[in-house]
């Protein structure tokens, strides 16, 4: 059975059409890549995937290890394990990134059913995590995105995905904005959380955080559906030749 | 249904009937004949074994306080008081005067246990291990009208710091009390403070000599236990020269269906080099959802900066009553003196805070700074009201004011209504405010990393009150944390 | 207990009520509002929207009503308006409250655009006095009240639907009499839907005459109109000047409205706007520059009853002497007004050891998804700016007025008509120089 599986997704916001019977299983150890142009649903996946309200889902479904996870609240997906690095990580004045990560990891672990984390060992993990990652400690003590550059919030989703130890990661466009130094670093978090219970999705715009991270499997998304799947020299081959011919052809 | 609607509609639910403390102690209690009358006055006064010149003052707080008018120009709501259905004392039954906790009705400290208070010195003594240092608090407890348990004595006393209750006070110190009683908040101040100054029951008096730093954290908790019964408490500290004090006061009522009025007065006096903090968490009963029952809270709070570099620093958590109504205020007389006001005030069901400061600047190069965060849900309003005024000859008077707003639903309402008023050049007033709520894509973010929906709200709206929760002693805090938690709670269920 | 002002003006309402302009129903409205008025006396600082301004104190004598002009009165307005003679705009001019038909100019208007004088218009009940003339913004503020009893003239201006009027209008109110009066005008400005207009009032008289001036304009803003609306306050030193502004705005409308005083003993500058529809944008900007004994005081109201509003308010205070100014500004969001923006800023700049400003900026908010906020300063000049330029080689004088300039320059800069702008930097320059001597 695979880990996730999407079934004819149609998916509405505002009656407006975004997914159009869109299909995906992806199994456990593997890395799923979606590329597409902008404006194909990249995004839309990543919060439909996640239970962002706004979003209709008119038809299909999505099964998380064999649950429905339409019928779940954010929180219960999140606790299931599933992440979702934003593309846009929100500021959360006032709040520390350290409180709000020992917020979130016992909130999980409560609602598995497992005790929360004391406070030495949930700073030990941090500290090895941050460390890993070349995150400044005093970083963390900062409030929540609050300030922070691009990059830096950037690292921090990969920070807080690293420490939550989900079992599916949705990237949402985690490369924009970064420099190649920031690229590897994400990469590497990534890298380092693949594990045969694990899978990824990586959705990106442009070939080159694959050449970091390398896919089992590149989908290519157009005006809602996927249009194509291959291995990971598609992706290749998509740098080299753009998406012209796939919006032309799902038109 | 977006997030943030389906925070609306559980504040909507809200169910304030949860209300954790809404317990009743089940005592026989001692009462005033119900009303108000010169005779109730004589009555109090005898039952506290009062000098004579402490009736006088009460007495003629009364014929006073028969000239005045309740005042209206805040933006609360309620039906008009009858101050003679109210009983003006109560107190539990019991022997001559406790000697020891002992002779505490047994009943009582179960309360105070539910309440949390460590009231027994041991387990005080034991302490709360925090960062490796231990903490300890000196309580006084006063149950409806009258103190019951004072703990401590002993320490204090060695270090000559005085304690008691202000009954006890007005007899063992008259010199003192007298000196400085009605010094800050006249008896002729406000409609409120003049019932309180004829009626007043009990509360605290605390008094540290000259370069005492008093050694522990110095409490109160103020209970209201029997029905229809106002608690008018009375609270005086003074530091003299040099001296420093932190004082922290709690309040919890049990659920009643009528309004219990409580109008409290405390007078700070801080002298040269003095510096005194003084916090607040209140949580009395607020009322169900449909705005029945809950706390009629009048309180008038104000600190004199009597000295020059003394230093007053109020702050407060209001998450109760049904109405509250407090400026706790600082007269910065002293030159370079510095007053300091941090509040959270947060309204939900069918509350009315109208609540703020005022910070008069006399004194040179004085300074004040002002952070208030309101936060308002269900069918609440919530008014921030603040005067800051800077004398003729305050040269160089210094003022920064914060007042940020969140409301959570669009059935409350946020207020803000600050008066600045600058009467010489040399002034720097500062003031900002703003107003905003919680927006659908931070509670995502947070509901993504597996916070459920109240667990997103609290975390958001503690990190909006950060700045003024970071002002409270270290047990206090959390304590405010978890209150500001289960004040919203049903906010989200 | 009545003062020796609130007796006057009743005496006189009794006086002159049956030879005040309009027909029957303006002559109820006249006797209901000042019914009202004598319910509630002047205002006083038990009122909260007069705290720091207490009329019941200030005024000590209500003077009689002026007389009509004579031709001295005349010949002594004719400078008036002097301040904006460079910008070409058309000038309509009431000497002591009445309209002179010599001093304007009314030949030639531009096609949709109609004046009529407003004690003809009450006289003749014009349709539009009709069905707005207190129906823009209804209060029941007292000093409107006074002036709906006592209106005598004023202005009655239409532009028509998406007429855009390339010459500014400026109505020129002088004091001319060389006895101490009071003169109540009314004027009702509506710019039809897409209509497009500069609007200026300048108000000025003598420094030797007490004489009290209460003016109100009534402002309609169709929607997507857009109208610019100047204020010029520079009456004589021993003047009281009370005036009223009720102005609403339609929907993706704009209005930016600038209340300039530097003149007047006492002096209330009262804005009421309302948002009618929605995505409308006010900008609402204050520049006081004052001295002496002065007392100037702006109030207004800003009610977001509509959704999607935008609203700035800029209020900029110099103050030297014993002078004091007074800002009250009220942003107010009503149940509904979703996605409003609305911000306030008051600042006061202390020249002097013992001039005051209040300040009282206030929100009163009822929707939650919304973007507030206020910020208010009071303060002396930064001595580090002015050591800055002393060291660039300016001196004291020339610094100090280079950046008070510059404070208030914020308020102007907002305008779009130059002519407007400069004209008004030119008059706080020569505040300033007043300032000096």
């Amino acid at each position: 059975m695979p880990m996730l599986e999407v079934e004819n997704l149609h998916v509405e916001i505002e009656g407006r059409k975004i997914l159009e019977g869109l299909s995906l299983a992806v199994n456990a150890g593997e890395i799923h890549a979606i590329m597409g142009p902008n404006g194909s649903g990249k995004s839309t996946l990543a919060y439909v995937l996640a239970g962002k309200q706004e979003y209709e889902v008119t038809q299909g479904r999505v099964l998380f290890e064999g649950e429905d996870m339409l019928a779940m609240e954010p929180d219960e997906r999140a606790a299931k394990g599933l992440f979702l690095a934003f593309q846009y990580p929100l500021e959360i004045p006032g709040v520390t990134g350290m409180n709000f990560l020992r917020t979130a990891i016992n909130a999980q672990r409560k609602k598995r059913g497992e005790p929360e984390l004391a406070i030495p060992d949930f700073m030990k993990r941090l500290r090895e995590v941050a460390k890993r990652l070349g995150i400044e400690p005093e970083m963390l003590r900062r409030a929540v995105n609050v300030g922070f550059s691009g990059g830096e919030k950037k690292r921090n989703e990969i920070l807080q995905m690293a420490l939550l130890e989900p079992k599916l990661c949705v990237l949402d466009e985690t490369d924009s904005g970064l420099d190649i130094d920031a690229l590897k670093i994400v990469a590497d978090g990534v890298n380092r959380l693949r594990s045969p219970d694990r899978a990824s999705i990586v959705i990106t715009h442009y070939q080159r955080l694959l050449n970091y991270i390398v896919p089992d499997v590149v989908h290519v998304l157009s005006k809602g559906r996927i249009v194509k799947t291959g291995g990971k020299d598609l992706a290749l081959e998509l740098e080299a030749r753009g998406y012209t011919e796939y919006q032309t052809e799902a038109a | 249904m977006p997030a943030v609607q389906e925070t609306v509609e559980q504040v909507r639910r809200i169910d304030v009937d949860q209300y954790k403390y809404g317990f009743v102690t089940d005592i026989e209690s001692d009462k005033a004949p119900k009303g108000l009358s010169e005779d109730t006055v004589r009555f109090i006064s005898a039952k506290k074994d009062e000098p004579e010149w402490m009736l006088a003052w009460r007495l003629d707080a009364y014929r006073h306080w028969l000239t005045m008018r309740e005042p209206r120009w805040s933006r609360v709501d309620y039906p008009q008081i009858d101050y003679q259905d109210l009983y003006y004392y109560s107190a539990p039954k019991r022997k001559a005067g406790p000697k020891s906790l002992d002779e505490i009705d047994p009943e009582i400290l179960k309360t105070y246990a539910k309440l949390g208070i460590p009231l027994r010195e041991q387990e005080i003594l034991a302490g709360v291990e925090r960062e490796g240092t231990y903490s300890r608090v000196a309580v006084d407890a006063v149950f409806d009208s009258v103190s019951v348990a004072t703990t401590f004595k002993e320490e204090l006393k060695k270090a000559g710091v005085i304690f008691l209750p202000i009954s006890e006070a007005i007899k063992q110190h008259p010199d003192l009390v007298r000196k400085y009683l009605g010094s800050v908040v006249p008896v002729t101040d406000n409609f409120f403070a003049t019932l309180n100054s004829a009626v007043f029951s009990d509360g605290s008096f605390v008094y540290v000599p000259e370069g005492v730093r008093c050694p522990m954290e110095l409490s109160t908790y103020f209970r209201i236990n029997e029905k229809n019964t106002g608690q008018f408490e009375r609270t005086l500290i003074i530091a003299d020269k040099g001296s420093y004090v932190s004082y922290l006061e709690g309040c919890t009522a049990p659920m009643r269906d009528e309004n219990q009025l409580h109008a409290a007065v405390v007078e700070l006096v801080a002298l040269d080099d003095a510096e005194i903090k003084y916090s607040t968490v209140q949580n009395w009963y607020p009322g169900d959802a449909e705005g029945r029952g809950g706390i009629y809270n009048f309180v008038t709070k104000r600190g004199d900066c009597r000295g020059r570099n003394s230093k007053i620093s109020w702050t407060q958590v209001e998450t109760g009553s049904a109405i509250t109504w407090k400026y706790p205020s600082c007269i910065l007389r002293g030159d370079n003196s510095r007053g300091e006001f941090y509040s959270i005030a947060i309204s939900n069901g069918r509350q009315q805070v109208d609540s703020g400061t005022k910070m008069l600047h006399l004194g040179k190069n004085s300074s004040s700074r002002i952070i208030s965060k309101g936060i308002a849900a269900g069918k609440s309003n919530n008014t921030y009201r603040g005067l800051v005024s800077a004398h003729r000859k305050a040269t160089g008077a210094r003022n920064f004011t914060n007042c940020d707003s969140l409301l959570i639903g669009d059935h409350c309402g946020a207020h803000t209504v600050p008066y600045i008023e600058a009467k010489n050049a040399s002034t720097v007033f500062e003031h900002e405010a703003t107003t905003s709520k919680i927006s659908d894509a931070q509670l995502f973010y947070c509901r993504q990393r597996g916070l459920s929906a109240e667990e997103a709200v609290a975390l958001i709206v503690n990190g909006f009150v950060k700045d003024v929760l970071q002002q409270l002693p270290m047990e206090f805090a959390v304590e405010a944390q978890k209150l500001i938690s289960i004040s919203l709670e049903g906010s989200v269920g | 207990m009545k003062t020796a002002a609130e007796t006057a003006l009743a005496e006189a309402f009794a006086a002159v009520r049956a030879k005040l302009p309009g027909d029957r129903r303006i002559a109820e409205r006249r006797a209901a509002a000042f019914e009202a008025f004598d319910a509630l006396g002047l205002p006083h600082r038990r009122v909260e929207e007069w705290k720091y301004t207490d009329l019941r104190a200030l005024i000590r004598e209500a003077k009689p009503l002026a007389a009509a002009p004579d031709a001295q009165a005349k010949r002594r307005a004719k400078g008036a308006g002097a301040l904006l003679a460079g910008i070409g705009a058309r000038r309509i001019t009431f000497v002591d409250g009445a309209f002179v038909a010599e001093l304007s100019d009314l030949v030639a208007l531009e096609p949709g655009l109609s004046i009529a004088p407003m004690a003809k218009a009450l006289a003749e009940s014009d349709p539009l006095v009709a069905s707005r003339l207190g129906a823009i913004v209804p209060t029941d503020d007292v000093a409107v009240a006074l002036n709906t009893a006592f209106m005598g003239d004023g202005a009655l201006v239409r532009i028509d639907r998406d007429a855009r009027l390339e010459r500014p209008l400026h109505l020129v109110f002088a004091f001319g009499s060389d006895t101490a009066s009071a003169t109540f005008t009314r004027s009702l400005v509506v710019a039809e839907e897409g209509a497009q207009a500069t609007l200026i009032e300048s108000h000025e008289g003598p420094d030797g005459i007490d004489y009290q001036v209460n003016t109100a304009l009534e402002l309609f803003v169709g929607d997507r109109a857009h109208v610019d609306h100047v204020k010029i306050g520079i009456e004589g030193a021993r003047a009281i000047h009370v005036s009223t502004l009720m102005a609403s705005i339609g929907a993706h409308a704009r209005l930016r409205d600038l209340v300039f005083t530097t003149g007047g003993a006492l002096v209330r500058n009262q804005l009421f706007v309302r948002f009618a529809g929605e995505g409308a944008t006010l900008a609402l900007n204050g520049a006081n520059l004052i001295k002496g004994r002065q007392h100037v005081d702006n109030t207004l109201v800003v009610d977001h009853a509509v959704p999607g509003g935008f609203s700035r308010e800029l209020n900029k205070s110099v103050l030297d002497g014993e002078s004091r100014s007074v800002f009250q500004g009220k942003i107010i969001v009503r149940p509904g007004a979703q996605k409003t923006d609305g911000k306030m800023m008051a600042q006061a700049l202390l020249l002097s050891e013992n001039a005051e400003a209040d300040n009282k900026p206030e929100l009163e908010i009822f929707a939650d998804d919304v973007q507030c906020g206020h910020g208010a300063t009071a303060g002396a000049l930064d001595q580090n700016l002015l050591f800055y330029l002393k060291a660039r080689g300016i001196p004291q004088a020339e610094a100090e007025a280079l950046l008070i300039q510059a404070f208030v320059g914020e308020a102007i800069e907002t305008l779009e008509h130059e002519g407007v702008k400069d004209a008004l930097m030119g008059a706080a320059a020569e505040w300033l120089g007043s300032r000096k001597q």
